[in-house]
């Protein structure tokens, strides 16, 4: 299995950030997504996030949730999410699921782990759930040798960032604006000052999302931030070609680039 | 719970249970609700209800509080806790709009930005709603995620308040949500059943041998359980809401159906599909169209403290009817499952105890905003055309 630690500890090394892109599984169908995904990793993501599809995604914005939500109506299961993660991993980077606590407990915490690990995941990230509240989480986890990476946000205090960064395995996900994922025209000015606060609660790497969609955003944030989290922005590709999927993986292709010489360039 | 709102959650938690020690604040509360809200709501002898079911049946008239409902207590608690904490906006979601009315209202009252998420679907079946929290100064949302409904107003407002939580306060609805909502509501709506257990006592020198309420998220229900938990002779009954009928898989009877699962920061009974994705919830109103529930309902039906029973949208709509004819009281459609339900219980408390066995219904709130529904259910409102009189029968018996 890729190692998500290991993927930092590269982009270190070559004195720059890390990508890493999302997109839910499923969308625009279970094959559009691995191909999307494949497309991602081939042009330049040193991490994988692959959303799980969930009714009430309180964290995202608009256009994940219209993503999301299209995966539901065309029918994806958990059990489908697990396939995409394998075909993703395959391609030997690391494979992490995103996803909202109530679709893993009802699959069971031990039974997730394990087919995950099975499928070469890495790991999850979880946007509703924080370490004090994931104690069977970190549990399995730790059993199946899996990454736990858990949320900050600016409004976290210096005790909770102290705890979640004790706590996470992988990176730390600095949500660098109060508010939900989505592009946006400026990166946030809450960012680096979150940034610090995390690097001074131990060396766990950070990555930042929610916001970036361009090389240039990337390569502001890759100037303080171990990693550079994009989503909204691959999902807008495809949306705006939802009749042609060279299109769509074309469009892909080329964000994904811009977003890698950003890393680079930070 | 998002990590985002950890920090909120936390104040709030903090700021409530300051406020809740301080005589200052618990007086200024009981001062607003009784000079304008209106309480205590009174505990009201339905005679001619109580011979067709030979038992005494009390209806505890939230219906006759400012705005309508009980929802104000709740609100004017939570709008005062705001003013305490020095923020300046409020946000809520609704589903009948009665709370998106009760926000409104304490925002006008208090001096507060608001904002109200209201289901698109809700927006359209409560116009009247929406038109009374525009008249009040609010800005009334439609959410189009999802089923469009309740639970989505939720998810729009819990975003709302991520990227505004320094300045804004979520006035939440019901006894559901993250903690501390559920306790917090439930401290600012028990005045309900301590009234409720008072006047009883003091009017009929009894306890009630059972009390009922519909049980939508719960804040009417556990509002009016509160006081009776320790009173081990008192039945204490909630009421979900039917649907079609819960066989038919459209309803959102939540206790009886739903399972063990985790939605909007709070571990409760969800309906929800083998995936562990929510099941849109049906009911035919509104505020009882969710398909979550408060967790101290969770544990009093785990506990077998409390029974609850679904009533179907018929079941309902026919206790909304009789109500109407026998007592001259519209009932808000919420209220009438409770209605429904708590009738049959009646009948049989008065087969066993005989006429002086009695039940205590929360009346949670009055039927004007639901005139929509009933025109359409009952085939109202055509003076000269075909429309007979809606011909009102007990459950039970036939029509
Ligand atoms: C009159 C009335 N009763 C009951 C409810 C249901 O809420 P709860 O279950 O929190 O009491 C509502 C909600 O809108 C309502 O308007």
């Amino acid at each position: 299995m890729a190692s998500t630690t290991t993927a930092f500890e590269k982009a270190r090394a070559e004195d720059r950030a890390a990508l890493v892109g999302y997109l839910p599984a499923g969308f625009p169908s279970v094959d559009g997504s691995i191909a999307a995904l494949r497309t991602m990793v081939e042009a330049g993501c040193d991490v994988i996030e692959i959303g799980l599809p969930y009714s009430d995604p309180v964290m995202d914005g608009p256009t994940i949730q219209a993503a999301a939500q299209q995966a539901l109506e065309r029918g994806i299961r958990t059990r489908d999410v697990i396939d995409v993660v394998q075909a993703v991993a395959e391609t030997g980077v690391p494979t992490l699921v995103m996803t909202y606590w109530n679709p893993v407990e009802r699959y069971g915490v031990e039974r997730w782990a394990t087919d995950l690990a099975a499928a070469g995941g890495a790991g999850l990230i979880t946007p509703d759930i924080t370490p004090d509240h994931g104690g069977a989480w970190s549990a399995a986890a730790d059993a199946h040798d899996l990454d736990k990476v858990f949320l900050v946000a600016p409004s976290s205090t210096d005790e909770r960032i102290a705890m979640t960064s004790a706590a996470s395995r992988g990176f730390v996900y600095a949500a660098a604006v109060m508010g939900v994922t989505g592009a946006r025209e400026a990166t946030s000015d809450l960012a680096g000052p979150l940034v610090a606060r995390v690097r001074a609660s131990g060396d766990i790497p950070v990555a930042v999302g929610i916001g970036v969609s361009t090389g240039d955003q990337a390569a502001e944030v890759a100037g303080f931030a171990d990693g550079v989290i994009v989503g909204s922005a691959f999902v807008r590709a495809l949306l705006d070609h939802p009749d042609d999927e060279a299109a769509g993986l074309a469009a892909l292709r080329t964000l994904t680039e811009d977003l890698a010489g950003g890393v680079r360039r930070g | 719970m998002p990590e985002a709102l950890v920090k909120a959650l936390d104040e709030l938690t903090v700021a409530w249970q300051d406020a809740m020690a301080d005589e200052a604040f618990v007086s200024e509360f009981e001062r607003v609700l009784r000079d304008y809200a209106g309480t205590p709501s009174r505990l009201y002898h339905a005679e001619r209800l109580s011979r067709q079911v030979g038992a005494r049946v009390l209806l505890k008239r939230e219906d006759l509080n400012h705005t309508g409902a009980h929802k104000i207590r709740n609100v004017m608690g939570q709008a005062l806790l705001t003013k305490r904490m020095g923020k300046t906006r409020v946000i809520a979601e609704t589903g009948a709009g009665q709370h998106g009315v009760a926000s409104a209202t304490a925002a006008a009252w208090f001096d507060l930005d608001c904002t109200v998420y209201m289901g698109a679907v809700d927006t359209r079946r409560q116009a009247l709603n929406v038109a009374r929290m525009q008249l009040l100064g609010a800005k009334v949302v439609p959410v189009e995620s999802g089923s469009a409904t309740l639970k989505d107003a939720i998810n729009e407002a819990l975003r709302d308040w991520v990227a505004s939580v320094d300045h804004t306060a979520y006035l939440f609805g019901t006894a559901a949500g993250p903690h501390p909502f559920p306790s917090m509501v439930r401290d600012f709506c028990r005045g309900i059943g301590d009234e409720a257990r008072e006047q009883c006592l003091e009017q009929y020198g009894v306890l009630p041998d059972a009390v009922a309420a519909c049980v939508g998220g719960g804040s009417n229900a556990i509002g009016l359980f509160t006081a009776f938990l320790e009173d081990e002779g008192v039945e204490i009954h909630g009421f979900e809401p039917g649907g079609d009928g819960v066989e038919t898989g459209r309803h959102a009877a939540t206790i009886h159906a739903g399972e063990a699962g985790v939605l909007h920061g709070a571990r409760t009974y969800v309906l929800q599909d083998e995936d562990g994705q929510t099941v849109e919830s049906h009911s035919i109103s509104a505020g009882l169209d969710y398909p979550g529930v408060g967790p101290q309902h969770s544990w009093l039906a785990a506990m077998g403290r409390a029974t609850y029973t679904p009533v179907t949208d018929r079941q309902a709509m026919d206790a909304m009817a009789l109500l109407s004819r026998t007592e001259g009281i519209i009932p808000a459609i919420e209220s009438a499952h409770a209605v429904a339900g708590a009738l049959d219980v009646a009948r049989r408390l008065g087969e066993e105890k005989g006429p002086d066995a009695t039940v205590i219904i929360n009346l949670s709130g009055r039927g004007d905003k639901d005139m929509g529904t009933a025109i359409e259910w009952f085939g109202l409102g055509d003076a000269e055309g075909e429309a007979e009189p809606v011909v009102a029968t007990a459950p039970g018996e036939e029509a």
